[in-house]
């Protein structure tokens, strides 16, 4: 068994684990029902990757490992997505500026990905690409729009930046199983994409009217499995089915 | 228009819906027929997007991945429904923020169904195969009705509420075969879900005031009394069959008439629940007040957006 590679890849479908629930709360809440069919579209596309790489970590565990034990049955040091995904939905300047500082890391790291020597990892990646570019556009079509909408709704997406920034940096730390990975050819190398991402990311904040934060002080630990005090309480709800009623078939 | 010109459009208009013609937005039409219309059309849309909050109150717990896609498909499903047929009658001459507004304000009804709460993950199952069950037969007779717009999205709704009538029953059966404890949440989900599903299909006949006129613009095409044996006749075998009992000591079948006798509903319950006083009736109104009301700044700005942009693209065209 090839701890680096599961580990690796709880790395890379966390993120869309989490962020996936996070969408979910929102279904049926949305400022539009235009806005609330397209979140959960996102929701549904994370959930399927999550999906594929968690049947293939299960057959790397093997034994009664299945794509519902991963997703459900860690504790929650054993979650490594970043601190950014489990933010909460505040509202939805949050909850989109949360999406497109993700959205633009995800197709940055799948373009990657999708070279890896790992068949498996490639082809997820090839098949998430599409998905994730469409989620790329949405959001980033709507911090322009809110960007530069009205007065209100430039102040709360600048506030949103400015809030979530300090989890931007995270996204670029590796851990020993990523460097692991990295060196086999399997895993992407983070910490090359990073000027890109903020070079992307500007970009769109400029278009927007928006201010690039200046902060120099960012917070980690995700990757480590040390979360923030919000992702107990996702956990909770993810978690209660499995826990309440173990060993059963839904 | 004198009356007598209007006697004539209204002959014409009767004469063609008698030949099934359909009826199109810009169509002449009686304003009785528009204003049922709004009222149906705007109801069913309704009760489409309320109808995503008891289940919207299962994505976060529900027990596999697997469930979990499939729960968000069939509620981005229903999203999707909303949106046809607020479109549809918004071509009617209504525009959605009115009918948002008798919605939020209790002018506009939905389906009562939905002001119960979803309390275990069985109730998922039994929504899908008794809510949209029971919708789909209410729904399929609506895709042959007058009016184009809403006889077209009616084709599409009706497909896909088959498919989650599937699903609903795919998991009733897979919990009605598992441990006892599931078996046990599976019954208990029917047993609360079963009255309140009957009930969908409205008043008794003697108490339904809209039938006759719905039947002449063909928007309805049996009464709430046939489409109720319909539906239970369509039903119990299909609980009989997974090993669940219906929660009702009268029901049998009547050789005879080859159908399901079944026990009288409670009608004062079927009222509370209408007038507002469900278990979850101002929760409901109140996550979409909410939703609509915190969303009001997203939907300004995109229209700012939106208005600059076009200035800006007619500034390049000068």
């Amino acid at each position: 068994m090839n701890n680096n590679l599961i580990q690796y890849i709880y790395g890379i479908a966390d993120n869309s684990l989490i962020l996936g629930q996070r969408l979910g709360e929102l279904c049926g809440h949305g400022p539009s029902l235009e806005t609330d069919i397209a979140m959960t579209n996102i929701s549904l596309d994370l959930f399927g990757q999550v999906r594929s790489y968690f049947q293939y970590a299960a057959k790397l565990i093997g034994g009664d490992a299945t794509e519902d034990t991963i997703a459900f049955l860690r504790k929650e040091r054993e979650y490594k997505n970043v601190l950014l995904v489990e933010q909460p939905n505040q509202d939805f300047a949050y909850s989109i500026t949360r999406q497109f500082l993700f959205d633009v890391y995800h197709l940055l790291v799948l373009e990657e990905l999708q070279n890896s020597k790992d068949e498996t990892l490639s082809a997820i990646a090839k098949k998430s690409i599409k998905e994730v570019s469409y989620h790329t556009r949405f959001s980033s079509d709507w911090i322009r729009r809110l960007g530069d909408g009205t007065e209100e709704s430039h102040n709360k997406i600048q506030t949103a930046i400015n809030d979530l920034w300090i989890f931007t940096d995270e996204l670029f730390h590796q851990t020993d199983a990523d460097k692991a990975m990295v060196a086999e050819g399997i895993g992407v190398d983070v910490t090359l994409l990073k000027g890109t991402y903020f070079k992307k990311v500007n970009e769109i904040l400029e278009e927007a009217t928006l201010e690039i934060p200046t902060i120099e002080y960012f917070q980690k630990g995700g990757k480590q499995g040390i979360h923030s005090e919000h992702m107990g309480y996702l956990l909770a709800q993810m978690q209660y089915m499995q826990l309440a009623y173990p060993n059963m078939n839904w | 228009m004198s009356e007598h010109e209007v006697k004539n459009l209204e002959a014409i208009f009767d004469a063609r819906i008698a030949r099934d013609e359909k009826i199109e937005p810009k169509d002449w039409m009686p304003e009785k027929y528009r204003q049922t219309h709004i009222r149906q059309i705007s109801q069913h849309a309704h009760s489409e997007i309320v109808g995503m909050l008891p289940e919207g109150n299962w994505i976060t717990r529900a027990p596999s991945l697997k469930r979990k896609v499939a729960l968000l498909a069939k509620i981005q499903d229903e999203a999707g429904h909303g949106l046809y047929l607020y479109s549809a009658c918004e071509t009617l001459g209504v525009s959605r923020e009115e009918l948002y507004d008798q919605l939020h304000s209790g002018k506009a009804k939905y389906s009562s169904i939905f002001n119960y709460p979803t309390l275990t993950w069985a109730d998922m199952g039994a929504i899908g195969w008794l809510v949209d069950g029971a919708a789909i037969i209410n729904q399929v007779p609506l895709t042959t009705t007058s009016f184009g717009p809403y006889a077209r999205a009616m084709v599409r709704v009706c497909k896909e509420e088959s498919f989650h009538q599937r699903q609903g029953f795919q998991i009733m059966m897979t919990l009605a075969e598992g441990t006892p404890e599931q078996k046990e949440m599976a019954q208990d989900a029917l047993n609360r879900w079963w009255f309140p599903a009957l009930m969908m299909l409205g008043p008794t006949d003697d108490a339904s005031v809209h039938t006759e006129q719905s039947m002449k613009w063909k928007l309805k095409r049996k009464t709430n009394d046939e489409l109720r044996q319909q539906f239970v006749d369509q039903t119990v075998p299909q609980a009989h069959m997974i090993g669940l009992t219906i929660p009702d000591p009268t029901l049998k079948f009547n050789e005879e008439t080859k159908h399901y006798e079944f026990g009288e509903l409670d009608w004062d319950e079927f009222w509370q629940v209408v007038k507002g006083h469900g278990p979850c009736n101002k929760e409901r109104i109140s996550a979409r007040k909410n939703a609509w009301d915190n969303g009001k700044w997203v939907r300004d700005a995109a229209m700012a957006y939106a208005e600059k942009q076009a200035n800006k693209e007619v500034k390049q065209a000068i």
